[in-house]
């Protein structure tokens, strides 16, 4: 079984057609991995199909990062 | 053509213009799910399609209740896969004159005319950017551009219907998904045989092709943008009328 961070990941790729390697806990979805709005809405819908989990408007808006997404579903699950 | 392999939902399509979009993006391929408000209806429309020798079947589904539509996207999901064309056609008029119309009457028109198609199309969209390919054809009117008298609550929905696309279709170009509205004008349905005689005869004066179009006439329209052919088109009201009005 794989753990969060690698799934997480792997989702992050899938939805915005980036390499593993461009993928750091720091990048930002939006700065460094060239989300727009749509992606990042995509993305939040792609991480709740995986981790069977609902996340919030409200909540899904400051996930910014890989790492917050990580620690988000971490804290969610 | 070919639509091969994809489903298409397509509302209210137990007679008139919504079964003549069934029927005909079921000739071009594609499984056609059709929704009815009553079972019988439903059943009707997996009769007539299997009848013609097209693949789909019908479906209860009140497109006013969005319980009801997330049923029905559900047992879509699991019966045949997600649905990458929508056709939303399901309507009903409450005519009246504005002084005489009731709050019933206009949130009725505007939750079956227009709310529905937020509902569904936002259903069917998660499977769509999925594919980076989707279809989605709302069915307005050639009252929505001219307005008509006793029909503020239907114009008004229509209206909103073809801006609601505009949107649609700029949030999700990117994804290979366009939206557009098809407006009919008199067309030879149940819905223009309520009219008299003489209303009849008004309304043949106005339009320079000088009689009722066919349901046909407008699946046919329907059908060309669901095609791949028709890929750059996107926000657009195509108009079929008979030269009545031309945007």
């Amino acid at each position: 079984m794989s753990t969060v961070e690698e799934r997480v990941k792997k989702i992050v790729c899938e939805q915005l057609g980036v390499k593993e390697s461009e993928v750091q806990n720091s990048s930002s979805f939006v700065e460094d991995l060239g989300a727009d709005s749509l992606d990042t809405v995509e993305l939040v819908m792609a991480l709740e199909e995986e981790f069977e989990t609902e996340i919030p408007d409200e909540e899904a808006e400051k996930l910014g990062t890989v790492q917050n997404a990580i620690d988000y579903i971490v804290a969610h699950t | 053509m070919s639509l091969e392999g994809k489903v298409a939902l397509v509302t209210g399509a137990t007679r008139g213009i919504g079964q003549a979009i069934a029927h005909e993006l079921a000739k071009h391929g594609a499984e056609v799910v059709g929704t009815a408000t009553s079972a019988e209806g439903a059943e009707s429309i997996t009769s007539g399609l299997q009848a013609a020798g097209y693949k789909g079947y019908g479906i209860v589904m009140n497109v006013a209740e969005p319980d009801s539509i997330e049923a029905g996207l559900k047992q879509i999901a699991e019966q045949s896969g997600a649905p990458l064309i929508l056709v939303n056609n399901a309507g009903i008029t409450r005519d009246n004159l504005l002084m005489r119309l009731k709050d019933d009457d206009w949130s009725a028109v505007l939750e079956t005319n227009l709310s529905s198609v937020f509902r569904t199309s936002k259903a069917v969209l998660r499977g769509m950017a999925k594919a980076r390919w989707g279809r989605i054809i709302n069915i307005s009117s050639v009252v929505a551009g001219m307005g008509n008298p006793g029909q503020g609550n239907y114009c008004a929905a229509k209206a909103g219907v073809e801006g609601f696309t505009r949107s649609l279709a700029k949030e999700m170009s990117n994804r290979g998904i366009t939206a557009n509205c098809v407006a009919p004008g008199f067309i030879d349905t149940d819905m223009t045989k309520k009219l008299d005689d003489k209303q009849r005869e008004a309304m043949l004066e106005i339009i320079p092709a000088g009689r009722l179009g066919e349901p046909g006439e407008v699946a046919s329209v329907v059908a060309f943008l669901t095609s791949d052919g028709a890929a750059y088109v996107t926000g657009e009201t195509i108009h079929v009328n008979g030269g009545m009005y031309m945007g």
